[in-house]
């Protein structure tokens, strides 16, 4: 691939949380317009990558290039502002600040006219229009996701970080939000993704990467790792 | 007891009160909301600022009305003074240490207090004031007007929360102040809002307390228990409810002395802490902290 084309590379990144490293030596690539998939058992070390291109872990090691920056070691405000945006896992909406406060919240640092990013993210979760004057906390938790995902793409990112967007939704929700996802892609974001529902998420992506124990175990198109019986046998369950 | 009289002896020193409460509750709240920690200094805090304006008064020789927004501001960069020095380096330790600092905290305000103005009882104006009576309900000029600047603050303070880009971003820190820092909110910004607001909220209620009581170096500390107690009731995190509890305790001790005697008074607020705790501790309107 183009060089020129690279959003995010991730190269030997070793870190972790205090003094303990939980990653070691992970390489990751997002290339612009691609969705990529990091799948792995728990404990794999999928969330703290993540979490690593976001500032909010130690990089003792190793490198990050965000479009061009050295972004390792940045606040999470100062990588925002760069166009990564990215969707906790968990609490992940002000529970008490309606839908529309909450993606205006999203659009925090930036000032003006806010309403053709209101448009765009409207226009992507239409379920969220009539519950727009609603508590976030009394949505349903597909619905609690969407604004999480509405949140975070108001400030129009170039790279969208979703962690388990899909855990402990139903089936229903889950081809829901995958299906957001692909539309997020279309509408010109590049995506990262965390997922436990591994083989449908693989399904999907460009490319996927394997992480186990921290290390980096297998990368490739998704369809090449679905494809692959070792990686089948021991991390997608048969 | 004809209802005249109730609402004489009773409803009319009970809202003046309560809408004194209101005002320390809702700092009180705000403290807990944004900061996770009960803020032990707040009582003292409105004592400074009712003796700052009493200080205005005297020096300035205006008014104790003319005096109230200088007390306001003075108490607003009191609060957040203490907080950069006394508080801003505890911030990563167990909160419990938070609060014992504020102890430290509300001592040091209350000394200062005492040298400046000594332990003797003082007021904004001498002479007594006779009551306006409109339909047989005498009330003073101030006691209305205590109650609607507090509620005029309040007022204030809930459009401010929920129009202003900045009240925004407090409640936000409120609500999950982890990902109100992923969304680029500046939380030293939120930090020092919330203790100016806080601040000015608590000279106002020391103020109202001084102005229709009189003032005394222990004035604030006493207000402590009602104040946690209004908040609590109200559910803590919740303005409105904050608002709600300190009419319901003001109310509550002012009806108190119809049952028993009045020096039971204040303890009627530490029965309805305890039961608060003991039946519903998220408070009526359901709090968001506890």
């Amino acid at each position: 691939m183009n060089p020129g084309m690279t959003l995010l590379s991730m190269e030997r990144v070793t870190g972790g949380y205090g003094d303990a490293d939980i990653l070691h030596e992970v390489d990751l690539k997002v290339e612009k317009g691609e969705i990529v998939v990091v799948v792995g058992p728990n404990g794999a070390g999928k969330s703290t990558a993540m979490k690593a291109v976001f500032g909010l872990v130690r990089v003792r090691r190793g490198h990050i290039w965000f479009d061009g920056s050295p972004v390792a070691g940045w606040t999470p405000d100062r990588i925002v502002r760069r166009g990564v945006c990215y969707v906790p896992q968990v609490d992940n909406v002000f529970r008490d600040m309606t839908v529309h406060e909450n993606l205006e919240m999203g659009a925090f640092i930036r000032r003006g006219d806010l309403s053709a990013a209101f448009d765009k993210v409207y226009g992507l979760f239409p379920d969220l229009v009539s519950k727009r004057r609603e508590a976030a906390g009394r949505l349903s938790g597909g619905q609690r996701q969407m604004v999480a995902m509405g949140r975070a793409l108001m400030l129009d990112p170039k790279l969208l970080l979703l962690d388990e967007p899909t855990a402990g939704l139903s089936p229903k929700y889950m081809e829901r939000i995958f299906e957001i996802v692909r539309d997020v892609r279309a509408a010109g974001v590049s995506i990262l993704l965390v997922e436990q529902h591994a083989k449908q998420a693989l399904a999907f992506a460009d490319r996927g990467y394997v992480l186990a124990a921290g290390r980096n175990r297998r990368d490739g198109t998704g369809g090449a790792l679905l494809a692959d019986p070792e990686i089948a046998r021991l991390f997608l369950g048969g | 007891m004809t209802l005249l009289d109730f609402v004489n002896f009773h409803v009319v020193p009970g809202l003046v009160l309560g809408s004194i409460y209101a005002l320390g509750a809702i700092g009180v709240t705000l403290v807990f909301g944004v900061m996770r920690f009960a803020h032990l200094a707040h009582g003292d805090l409105a004592t400074l600022g009712a003796f700052v304006a009493l200080g205005v008064v005297r020096f300035a020789g205006v008014g104790p009305w003319q005096a109230l927004p200088v007390a306001m501001l003075v108490a607003a960069a009191v609060a957040i003074g203490a907080d950069r020095l006394f508080y801003e380096h505890l911030r990563k330790r167990p909160l419990i240490l938070t609060v014992i600092a504020s102890l430290g905290v509300a001592l040091m305000l209350r000394s200062l207090v005492q040298v400046g103005f000594g332990v003797d009882p003082q007021s904004y104006v001498r002479g007594l004031v006779r009551p306006d009576v409109f339909f047989g309900i005498r009330v003073r000029e101030r006691e209305v007007l205590t109650v609607l600047t507090a509620f005029g603050l309040v007022a204030a303070l809930g459009a401010f929360l929920a129009y202003t880009r900045w009240g925004k971003a407090m409640r936000a820190m409120s609500d999950n102040p982890d990902l109100a820092r992923l969304s680029g909110v500046d939380t030293r910004v939120v930090t020092a809002l919330t203790w100016g607001v806080v601040g000015a909220l608590a000279a106002a209620a020391g103020f109202f307390l001084g102005l229709n009581t009189e003032l005394r170096s222990m004035m604030g500390w006493q207000m402590l228990l009602p104040m946690f107690a209004a908040a609590i009731l109200g559910g803590v995190g919740r303005v409105e409810g904050a608002l709600l509890g300190g009419l319901v305790v003001g109310l509550v001790e002012e009806t108190s002395v119809i049952f028993l005697p009045a020096q039971y008074k204040s303890a009627t607020a530490f029965v309805i802490l305890l039961a608060m705790l003991a039946v519903r501790p998220t408070g009526l309107l359901r709090g968001k902290v506890l």
